[in-house]
């Protein structure tokens, strides 16, 4: 087990020029938000744009956001393991790599925004006090705990098997795999709960909120995995098939059409008869009393996913490699603002006291936000290097 | 003009403290000022500290001395905090005669005073609104009017602070127990429990929390040495806060400073649980009506009309 451990950090540690570049980068991110968040412990949260009226902003999006990217691995898991697809089956390991380092992001993104991160330790039972099961975000620590040990054993187990030249024992693996199904599914609806649990927030408090939220995760999910896996084909011998990248596109399509329709379903419910319950959607499409900084966000992120959903929908299009990159990007941007900015700041726009202040984030928030993502993408940067060197053989037991 | 006045003092204030802590800075560091003035024995004892509730007699009465002392090295001020407990057979509640209020915020600054908060993010736990007359539409109202030119014609004042609900949402959301409601009715925070996450906040439809978006500031001259553990002692950076109905009076059988400071005698305060107080009186009495209620979470305060 222990060689299986020194082998796999050898892997990582190794490569070509390009590749310990590319790492040396991340790192320098990583540092950078490193040091923004010296700034804010030192000053306190003041630091950032928020304030008593909008008391959650950019971290708590990003958090939202990469919760999803995160339980949209289960598209990997369920045909790779239920529907025994060979083709996905081969890349499944290097979408759980992904979940791993968007759980950790995730989790990053809620710390940074504690006020006290030397409490961080109440939030555990026995030691702490864990207000579970009242409180939706202990059920968030939960579940994302949970998640990461799933998607951190899962593949630890069948890498080690392969290390050793044999088999996985599919006993002994499957049944946390189908655990690891629902629990993805679990981990972005009780994120959608901790806002829909709030009554004082009518823009948050709509049963929608959780359809919503797993729909946008199987957009930008797959955007994500589609671009990343022909990155891991492009920069490794790793074979990735191209069925793999068309099933994620059908599922990423229709995923789309059911998030803009939820987007229009709001819109009518909330503006048919317009009342107090609509004053956040008011000010996050059209500004309230000459607040509006949300407005052009909004429309844009409208925009990119509707350019999108057209290039998914239209088939020859989307069989087209390049237009279908494109509608990626499109698609993981427009659903960052939409359920990032979009979703947590026109919650707290007015204040339950009718009071419009705005929020932006300021560059302390921006540096340390970059940081994180820098974070996740060098944690799955050194999780798929090792991956792929055990799954091509370069690296086995005893072979040193 | 008073805000100017205000800011000057919290400067005069600063530039004191931070001369006093200078040799305590030259020894340990940045230390210091980073952790409130505590020393690191001190600091060392806060992070080990237990909750609240899990508290022996003992263990309460170390982390009311370090409370002591630490407002003695960081403002220099002599305070005795203390853990009044709550009394028998009493539940408080607020009934507010808003034909009476004519929005004078004297309740606001008492308050702030009262309570030791940040003077430098002027956190309040009263906010006045001023309301058009017509309508109770909360984003209808004004909430930086001037006090000087009240009360303006066609208006009225509705002041909002903790409602001290018997079903809180606050309480419900928090994923550490660092508040709760006390058998007195009060919903309270153990400042130094707090993590400091703020999803109470979003989850109170009162607005009634607030947050130490940074090391609070009280001039020493202005810091009230009569403080409780679950009420006004003064605050760490990053920690949530709001009204606590004055734990430090109420609990001793005085009255909040609110009450004392309104010039109308708008304010009733009183046990709910005592069928001759005033409050009882005013609640069968008067026409009464509670903000959101339809949200079901119980406010302990209420309005009332002549």
């Amino acid at each position: 087990m222990l060689a299986f451990i020194r082998d796999a950090l050898g892997a990582m540690a190794g490569g070509g020029r390009g590749y310990r570049l590319w790492v040396a980068c991340l790192a320098v991110l990583v540092l950078a938000g490193a040091g923004a968040y010296a700034v804010q412990l030192r000053e306190g949260l003041i630091v950032t744009g928020m304030s008593d009226q909008v008391s959650w902003g950019f971290y708590i999006a990003n958090f939202a956001f990469l919760v999803g990217i995160a339980a949209a691995a289960v598209l990997l898991v369920i045909p790779a393991y239920v529907f025994h697809r060979k083709d996905i089956k081969a890349v499944v390991l290097i979408g759980e790599g992904l979940a791993v380092a968007a759980v950790l992001s995730a989790m990053l993104f809620v710390v940074v925004d504690l006020g006290r991160p030397d409490r961080a330790l109440h939030l555990l039972p026995v030691i702490g006090r864990m207000h579970w099961p009242e409180s939706l975000l202990a059920w968030d620590v939960v579940v994302l705990t949970g998640y990461l040990l799933l998607n951190l054993a899962i593949p630890f187990y069948v890498h080690y098997c392969h290390y050793r030249g044999r088999e996985p024992h599919f006993r002994a693996y499957f049944p946390w795999v189908v655990l690891a199904m629902f629990w993805a599914i679990s981990i972005h609806t009780v994120t959608a709960f901790l806002f829909a649990a709030s009554s004082a927030r009518p823009f948050w408090s709509v049963s929608l909120l959780g359809p919503r939220f797993i729909a946008t995760a199987f957009v930008s999910g797959p955007a994500l995995i589609i671009l990343v896996l022909q990155a891991v084909r492009r920069f490794s011998r790793y074979p990735v098939a191209d069925t793999v990248i068309d099933t994620l596109a059908l599922i990423m399509t229709v995923a789309l059409q059911v998030s803009l329709f939820f987007v229009g379903v709001e819109l009518f419910t909330d503006f048919y008869n317009e009342g107090s319950h609509a004053a956040s959607i008011r000010y996050l499409y059209f500004g309230l009393e000459g607040a509006d900084s949300l407005v052009p966000w909004v429309w844009s992120a409208l925009a990119l996913l509707l350019v999108a959903v057209v290039i998914l929908t239209i088939n020859p299009l989307r069989r087209q490699r390049r237009l279908l990159n494109v509608a990626c990007v499109l698609a993981f941007v427009g659903i960052w603002i939409d359920k990032g900015m979009g979703f947590v700041v026109p919650g707290f726009i007015p204040t339950p006291l009718g009071e419009v202040f705005e929020y932006s984030p300021t560059a302390v928030e921006l540096t340390l936000a970059l940081g994180i993502w820098a974070f996740g993408a060098l944690v799955f940067t050194l999780l798929a290097r090792a991956s792929i060197a055990i799954e091509l053989g370069e690296v086995r037991a005893g072979a040193r | 003009m008073s805000q100017q006045k205000d800011s000057d003092a919290i400067d005069a204030g600063r530039r004191r403290f931070l001369g006093a802590a200078g040799a305590a800075v030259a020894g340990a560091g940045s230390a210091g000022p980073a952790w409130g003035g505590s020393t690191f024995l001190d600091a060392m004892g806060s992070f080990f500290q237990d909750h609240y509730q899990r508290m022996d007699d003992e263990e309460i009465a170390d982390a009311l001395d370090r409370i002591e002392r630490r407002a003695k090295r960081r403002y220099g001020v002599d305070i005795t905090c203390k853990d009044t407990p709550p009394q028998e057979g009493v539940v408080f509640g607020y009934a507010l005669n808003i034909s009476k209020c004519q929005g004078y915020r004297d309740c606001v600054s008492a308050c702030v005073r009262e309570n030791n908060q940040d003077r430098g993010s002027q956190i309040e736990y009263i906010r006045v609104l001023e309301l058009p007359e017509g309508t109770r539409d909360l984003e209808a109202a004004e909430h930086y009017y001037d006090p000087a030119t009240v009360p303006v014609d066609g208006h009225y004042y509705l002041p909002v602070q903790c409602m001290q609900c018997d079903d809180p949402p606050c309480v419900k959301a928090c994923p550490v127990e660092a508040t709760w409601m006390e058998p007195d009715g009060i919903v309270v925070v153990d400042y130094d429990w707090c993590i400091g996450c703020r999803y109470c906040m979003t989850a109170c439809p009162y607005w009634a929390r607030h947050f130490n978006w940074r090391e609070p500031e009280i001039p020493p001259e202005e810091i009230n040495p009569n403080t409780n553990y679950l009420g006004n002692r003064p605050r760490p950076k990053g920690v949530v806060e709001k009204c606590h109905f004055c734990t430090q009076r109420t609990r001793e059988g005085r009255q909040p400073a609110c009450q004392e400071a309104c010039p109308t005698g708008a304010r009733i305060f009183g046990n709910l649980l005592d069928p001759n107080s005033e409050i009882r009186y005013v609640l069968a009495n008067k026409p009464v009506f509670r903000l959101k209620e339809e949200l079901g979470t119980e406010p302990k305060f209420w309005y009332f009309t002549d």
